[in-house]
């Protein structure tokens, strides 16, 4: 079998039995990125020299890393045109704790600009193609990520989810991808997004490989106060307990009126599968789910707004060169450096942060946030765990969605709550649409509670056999 | 109309990004169209309900006040545009647009 095809705790296992070398799985994975990186467009910065030095002094596996973590004195430009040329002075702890572990960093994956969209269609390096399906998008933020893992260039990848950028892609590229609880893992060195929203997480072939990857990255960190001091438990020993009476909610809300059908079909078939192995599936209510996404695209650009004010031509990246004072520096290089949808979620953020409609707009959102977190702290009451489709269709045509920016955003429909909550979200395969395109089961879990989701999709997927399918590339 | 181009043009300059008459007019359609559909949130009474400005509850951090190794001035300058002496370098800052 080819290299590239097998998981990151199978090629650890063969690691210590020294029937292989890193340098072995770095060449797979190069020999693949030779083969396909043309036609998926899934890598922003990638030095295949500098690949393979460090492979052969390090004694672990290779990751790509999603371009808006910073890897010290490595190009780290949030797949942008303002960041063009930075390399951080500094690298993220996540990026620390994989060095403790020997981890080959490979380069950084294709993102939409500043992780605002759904499809990687905004990166300034052009969008990410997905493996299954090349005329359609691999799903967005971390669709780079995503679509490496799926197409056999990355063993595994970190990607980063506020409204689910993890979550979507994976599901849209048939790979497991996990947002883990706000605060579980640092977001030192994570170039921010909307600083209440963000987590960084693992895209992974199997369940297995996400629980390793979490036990490495997860763990409180002092240079970012907003990470829990909370024990990491050892994920993959934990997950492989069965789910025997496991209760577990299907929310009535999260299967809409004009989901496609083969998604739909998937999902109430794979409920069908958990109740099988002995969970106990019940129906139930998460009331404020339908204003989840206009909650979000108040908070989440409001957030963006000021996060992003440190683009100004001064401190990294580009300068507009036609300028004729401080302020018109400010403006020229704003203009010319962010994309359509960065200027966009600016403009409406500092909008909804402005005098006179403050009140109307982000307190407004933040108190119907408040809701949607009730809903869940209700929910969790009486399930461990709650089971929803990741996203209502499956990916769709490149440059379908992108002139509605509106219609872009309903696609988060699914994801956005878990970060409006602060809980932890996994997305698994979970079938195939009649024209072979993969569908995500979401699990969601209660705050810290990353083992049992993991374990619901751990025993989901040992019991079927959708994640060994690779798309024909 | 939930917002018009004046609006937009306005809350532009407050972010500081230059807008050109195209985009100016693209954005405005676009943002207003998306106002338009955050208003679903005025069928809610929220009147008694606090804020949720963040999901962890947070408390104050204290650590001891000790001299740590930082980054080096040269390191931290090093990505600027345009630097002298370590320092960012900017053009006037006193003009006559304001």
């Amino acid at each position: 079998m080819d290299l590239y095809n097998l998981t990151a705790h199978e090629l650890a296992s063969l690691l210590t039995k020294r029937e292989l070398l890193p340098i072995d799985i770095c060449n797979s994975n190069i020999d693949r990125i030779n083969g396909v990186e043309k036609s998926i467009n899934a890598l922003a910065h990638f030095d295949k020299g500098l690949a393979l030095e460090r492979s052969k002094a390090l004694n672990g596996l290779p990751i790509f890393i999603k371009d808006n973590i910073c890897v010290k004195d490595e190009l780290t430009t949030c797949s942008s045109k303002i960041l063009k040329g930075f390399k951080p002075p500094y690298s993220a702890t996540v990026i620390n704790k994989l060095t403790k572990e020997n981890s080959v960093l490979m380069g950084k994956t294709n993102m939409d600009e500043f992780a605002f969209g759904s499809s990687t269609e905004t990166s300034f390096y052009g969008p990410t193609r997905n493996p299954w399906d090349l005329d359609r998008i691999p799903g967005g933020s971390s669709g780079g990520s995503a679509a490496a893992v799926s197409a056999g260039e990355a063993v595994w990848a970190l990607g980063s989810d506020t409204g689910g950028s993890i979550r979507q892609p994976a599901g849209l590229c048939g790979v497991v991808g996990l947002k883990p609880t706000y605060g579980r893992v640092s977001r030192y060195g994570l170039i921010a997004f909307a600083s209440s929203l963000d987590q960084i997480g693992p895209i992974t072939r199997d369940v297995e490989d996400s629980a390793m990857l979490l036990k490495i990255i997860a763990g409180h960190d002092s240079m970012d106060s907003t990470s829990a001091d909370i024990p990491v438990p050892d994920y993959v020993s934990l997950i492989k307990k069965d789910i025997k009476g496991m209760r577990i909610g299907i929310p009535k809300e999260y299967f809409i009126e004009g989901m496609d059908k083969d998604v739909k079909a998937a999902v109430l078939e794979a409920i069908k599968k958990l109740e099988s192995l002995g969970a106990l599936c019940e129906d139930t209510s998460l009331p404020h789910t339908e204003y989840a996404v206009a909650v979000y695209y108040v908070v989440a650009t409001a957030e963006a707004s000021s996060n992003l004010a440190r683009f100004d031509g001064v401190q990294y990246g580009l300068r507009s060169e036609k300028i004729k004072s401080m302020i018109d520096m400010y403006k020229k290089t704003r203009q010319e450096g962010f994309g359509d949808e960065a200027k966009r979620r600016i403009i409406l953020g500092t909008f909804a942060l402005s005098s006179g409609y403050y009140d109307a707009y982000y307190l407004k959102a933040l108190k119907v946030r408040t809701l949607i977190k009730r809903d869940f702290d209700e929910a969790f009451k009486k399930f461990d765990a709650i089971v929803t489709p990741t996203s209502p269709t499956p990916a769709f045509k490149i440059g379908e969605k992108i002139s509605d920016p509106l219609t872009m955003y309903l696609s988060d429909i699914f994801t956005i709550s878990a970060n409006l909550a602060g809980i932890p979200g996994i997305s698994v395969p979970c079938g195939f649409t009649k024209n072979n395109l993969p569908i995500g089961l979401q699990v969601l879990g209660k705050p810290f509670d990353e083992e049992t989701i993991l374990r619901v999709a751990y025993n989901y997927e040992q019991n079927t056999e959708w994640h060994k399918k690779r798309p024909k590339l | 109309m939930a917002i018009n181009k004046d609006t937009v043009k306005y809350t532009a300059n407050l972010a500081r990004i230059e807008l050109s008459d195209k985009e100016l007019e693209h954005f405005t359609g676009q943002i207003d169209k998306i106002l338009g559909y955050v208003e679903k949130l005025n069928t809610l009474d929220v009147a008694h309900l606090e804020p949720t400005s963040h999901t962890l509850e947070l408390k104050n951090v204290y650590r001891e006040d000790v001299v740590k190794k930082s980054i080096p001035a040269e390191d931290a300058v090093k990505n600027a545009p345009s630097r002298e002496n370590n320092l960012f370098k900017v053009p006037k800052i006193i003009d006559t647009e304001g």
